[in-house]
């Protein structure tokens, strides 16, 4: 029980030097954290759609309780997050430009690009939103040469580009299966039966997702911690940090990204409880196996290409590969996206001192209210999430929805 | 040596991963055809007013059910490895 939460030494040391002194660091040390839990929180509610959109769409749970599921499992993930590891886009950048407003930079522009993609009903990582905000912070603080290209792509885009390929093998394959071994069996035992096998597999998506995802947060919040001098290099992560972020991800995911759910479970593919099924168990292993060989893999890429793969394994079933592809140019933009708010931050905060701090943290505030504002125009909520892809309620991802609403 | 795409992790995650994640569905299913009655059976209990004269009220032989209740076994089991995988990771 000893080695739980233990840290790696010498991460964050750059960061107290430059900071540790600092007046400002503990407002700036405060900022950080709660940064952090909002990118938390929004993370929770960006992926629910990634473990439960198959299960509410084929009714196999209802809307409520399919995010309430996922939220508990998230919480109980993230408990089990045993090694956190004190760093932010290790490998990715030179640890030596990662400074506290070069974090809040980055967390910046995750949280931006999140709740846009949000807005808009996309399923894009979060994971990349948050390693292209903390890439482009890092570029404005220390330029181009800060960042390591060969990592960037050897471990995130690389993956990024095999693991929907490798999610839509695996579960067409598995649907191809099952369709084929079903076929005796009576309707009713075949969607009662199903329903308990696709409640099961979305719930292993859901612990993994508490877990991983989780574990990104607290490890920003120890290295900033580490940076400020309250926890000593190589010591645990605070109980603290540990509850705190379990709680942020699973309340985000209680809440439900319905906009999001809406486009996974009714906008790619029409499915059934068997395909339900293989989307989700080839979800929990493709993420499973990968973080296990060491990958940290996004779980909406996978989710969504199995989702897809359970389309593809079934003959005659549409697979809307039109809503696919924009949603596959919305991953490509992700990381330069979320990069450009990251380094429109950073100048600002590193530029302005206190004030430039104040001014980004409102200007991100003003974005994502003003979204959610927005958002009440064409509202997506658990009554609404299953309505037919197309009708009024779709997201912008839906062509009768495109530029601008027609009055029909 | 090829340092952008480790091709031996790879062959592995698509590999398990197709035993994992397509096998087990599929086990799943098989568990289900076993310990499940063959479709006229399942209409003939079907609801109140539902018309079907063709089911004999046979259910399944208890080798049937004890192969099916294997195949869940080896499901509830693969699950547990994948919990176990999440704790130690």
């Amino acid at each position: 029980m000893n080695k739980r939460w233990t840290l790696p030494s010498g991460y964050g040391r750059n960061v107290l030097a430059e900071y540790g002194k600092d007046v400002n660091s503990d407002g700036l040390l405060a900022l950080v954290v709660i940064t952090a839990l909002a990118f938390d929180f929004t993370n929770g509610f960006h992926d629910t759609g990634n473990a439960m959109a198959t299960s509410i769409a084929t009714r196999a749970l209802p809307p409520k309780i399919a995010v309430a599921l996922s939220g508990v499992l998230n919480l109980v993930g993230a408990f089990l997050s045993f090694s956190v590891a004190a760093t932010i886009a290790s490998g990715l950048v030179s640890s030596g430009s990662v400074t506290l407003t070069v974090v809040f930079a980055g967390l910046v522009g995750g949280i931006t690009w999140n709740v846009a993609t949000w807005f808009l009903g996309i399923p894009s990582s979060s994971s990349h939103a948050l390693i292209g905000g903390v890439i482009g912070s890092t570029i404005a603080a220390a330029g181009f040469s800060a960042v390591k290209w060969h990592g960037l792509v050897s471990k995130v885009l690389l993956p990024a580009l095999l693991s929907p390929v490798i999610a839509i093998g695996i579960a067409a394959i598995g649907t191809l299966m099952l369709l084929r071994l079903t076929r005796s069996i009576a309707e009713r035992s075949r969607t009662r039966g199903f329903r308990i096998g696709q409640i099961g597999s979305a719930s292993m998506v859901s612990l993994a997702h508490g877990t991983n995802d989780a574990q990104k947060t607290m490890g920003v919040i120890t290295l900033a911690l580490i940076a400020h001098g309250t926890v000593q290099p190589g010591a645990k992560a605070p109980d603290w940090v540990i509850i705190s972020c379990a709680l942020a991800i699973s309340l985000g995911t209680y809440l439900g990204g319905w906009r999001i759910i809406r486009t996974l479970g009714k906008g790619l593919v029409e499915i059934d409880e068997r395909q339900g099924m293989a989307a989700e168990s080839a979800s929990a292993a493709t993420i499973l196996l990968s973080s296990h060989f060491g990958y940290s893999l996004s779980t909406t890429h996978v989710a969504t290409g199995s989702i897809l793969g359970s389309g593809v394994g079934r003959r005659g079933a549409e697979v809307r590969w039109s809503v696919a592809g924009r949603m596959a140019i919305a991953w490509v933009v992700t990381l330069p996206a979320a990069g450009l708010v990251g380094a429109g931050a950073e100048a600002l905060a590193r530029g302005g001192g206190t004030a430039g701090l104040v001014v980004v943290a409102a200007a991100m505030m003003a974005i994502c209210g003003g979204l959610f504002l927005a958002s009440r125009k064409t509202p997506i909520s658990s009554a609404n999430v299953n309505d037919e892809w197309g009708s009024g309620t779709s997201s912008l991802l839906s062509p009768a929805a495109a530029p601008a609403p027609v009055a029909a | 040596m090829n340092t952008w795409i480790n091709w031996a992790a790879l062959g592995k995650i698509v590999g398990i991963g197709l035993l994992a994640g397509a096998g087990l569905p599929a086990l799943f299913a098989i568990g289900l055809r076993l310990v499940t009655p063959s479709s006229t059976v399942a209409a003939a209990a079907g609801p109140v007013g539902t018309f079907d004269a063709s089911g004999s009220s046979a259910g399944r032989g208890p080798v049937a059910l004890a192969a099916g209740g294997f195949c869940f076994a080896v499901v509830l089991a693969a699950l547990g490895y994948g919990i176990f995988l999440i704790v130690d990771h």
